[in-house]
Formats: structure tokens, sequence, C-alpha cells
């Protein structure tokens, strides 16, 4: 009963741990504009997502991953939220000190993930509000 | 809090920047240097970036500052000018003055404070989502 009243937020806290991860790759990748031979990494967000989400499904077991069936089975953790997901951005123009950083890019990823954390951040806000106005009632 | 990283980053490459400023000013202000302390003339410095990683467990690879790796001296030979007159002048009545040029100082401090604005921009972005993030379920 319990559980049901915050699984909704658990998913969204995750997506919002999630999301700080990729504004600290986009920050790295900001900063290190400039950098010669950095290479420029993104993150898969949606697989992102669902791997860190998974464990919770793990649980019930209706996914493929590391389902534990037999009683030797070790239980596996989920995967570390982002680590597994890094990517190398491709290079859309070539720069003589190798660095990938497309500025115009990062700047705009950097905008798009504000947003939708901030978007996050509401959702959270909105169901911990209903809840407590379903837990007042009507008073 | 994960983000709380992002002010390190971004903190790192702002020194990072300024230190790029400073190198260009001292190079600007040296463009017409005859001769510096130790009677060359002034020779241009540039800096050299490096990725730092500064993650919180032995270095997470998602995390990476920046870092001014050295400072190296430009080692063309600068400008010379016949002017017996002067009072630095060799014995072939030539003047070496600086090799700093003027115009690629300009462009490199453009690009410093571009990249420098850019930082400061994403420390204030993070800034107002964690301020946003303290006051969850408000």
């Amino acid at each position: 009963m319990l559980d049901r009243l915050t699984s909704s937020i658990d998913f969204q806290g995750q997506a919002l741990s999630l999301r700080a991860e990729r504004q600290r790759l986009i920050a790295s990748n900001i900063a290190n504009a400039d950098t010669p031979g950095y290479v420029s990494r993104d993150m898969n967000f949606a697989q992102a997502l669902r791997d860190a989400t998974g464990s919770q499904e793990l649980r019930v077991g209706t996914t493929g991953r590391l389902d534990t069936t037999q009683s030797g089975h070790i239980a596996g953790s989920g995967a570390t939220p982002g680590q597994a997901n890094l990517q190398y951005s491709s290079v859309s123009q070539t720069s003589l000190d190798n660095n990938s950083v497309d500025m115009d890019r990062e700047r705009a990823s950097f905008a798009d993930n504000s947003v939708k954390y901030e978007a996050t951040l509401r959702f959270i806000n909105g169901n911990v509000r209903t809840m407590l106005e379903a837990i007042k009632g009507q008073s | 809090m994960s983000m709380m990283n992002i002010f390190s980053v971004s903190g790192s490459a702002v020194s990072a920047q300024s230190q790029r400023l400073n190198v260009v000013a001292s190079n600007l202000a040296n463009a017409d240097t005859v001769a510096g302390p130790d009677g060359a003339a002034y020779k241009a410095r540039q800096v050299t970036f490096q990725t730092q990683l500064m993650g919180t467990m032995g270095g997470d690879a998602a995390t990476a500052g920046v870092t001014v790796s050295n400072i190296s001296e430009d080692q063309t030979p600068g400008r010379r000018v016949h002017d017996p007159k002067h009072p630095s002048a060799d014995a072939d009545g030539y003047v070496t003055y600086s090799n700093v040029n003027a115009v690629e100082e300009m462009v490199n401090m453009i690009s410093a404070s571009r990249s420098y604005q850019n930082n400061v921009e994403v420390m204030n972005t993070a800034k107002s989502l964690l301020l946003k993030t303290i006051q969850m379920g408000n």
C-alpha cells in the first residue's frame, strides 16, 4: 500500500538523478570546449532510464534482465545509472586540435536538459501535492 | 547531489579561462616591448589546457574539469626594425621587438571570454536548478 503511494515518485526520482547526471556531463563538455584532444560525451537517456528503473522490474521479474530463477543465482544490482551508457558524440566539424565539442549542440542540449530537469521536478511536486491532498481528504 | 560537481567542473574551466585571459593581457601589454627583464625581447606566451578528472569516487569519467597544464613561450624570432638611434639597437642598428601577434591575441581574447561566459551561464543554470530542487515537495 505504502509502496504504491510512492512508486510513481520513485520513477521520477530516478529520472531526476539521471537528468542531473546528464547536466554534469554536458557541463564537462562545455568546460572542455578548448581542451586539445577532448572527446565530447553524451548519454543515451532512454537507455539509461530503462536501466536505472529496470532494477524495480527486476524484482517483479518481467524483464529479461538478470532474473534469479534458481537458488544459486546471485541477484544482480541494476546497472550504475549513466556510467554504462556514456557514448562519444560524433564530430560535426573537425578541428585541428582533435577536440570534438560542438558548442552549439552542447548549449542546446544543456538548455533542453535544464527544461526537462525542471519538468521532472514539477512532476514530483505535483505528485506530492496530489498525495498530500488525498491524505488530507475533505476537512 | 551529483549536480554539485558542476560547480567544480565549471569553476575549473572559469579559472583556466581567466588564466588564459591573463596571458593574453600580458602578451598584448608587451606587444611593443623592446627588452624583458633578462635583456632579451619578450616572447609571447601561450597556455595549454588539459582535461582533469574530478569525480568523487576515483575519477568519474563523466566529470571532467580543465586545468592549465603548462604555459609555453613562442620561440619564433621577434620583429626586427632598423633604427640605429634607438638605445637598444644592436651593432647593425637593428632593434628586436617582441614576437606578439596582436591580431592572434585579440582572437584568443574573444575566444577566452566567450568560453568564460558559457561556463558562468552553466553555473547559473545549475544554481537555479539546485535551488528549485531544494524546495522539492513544497
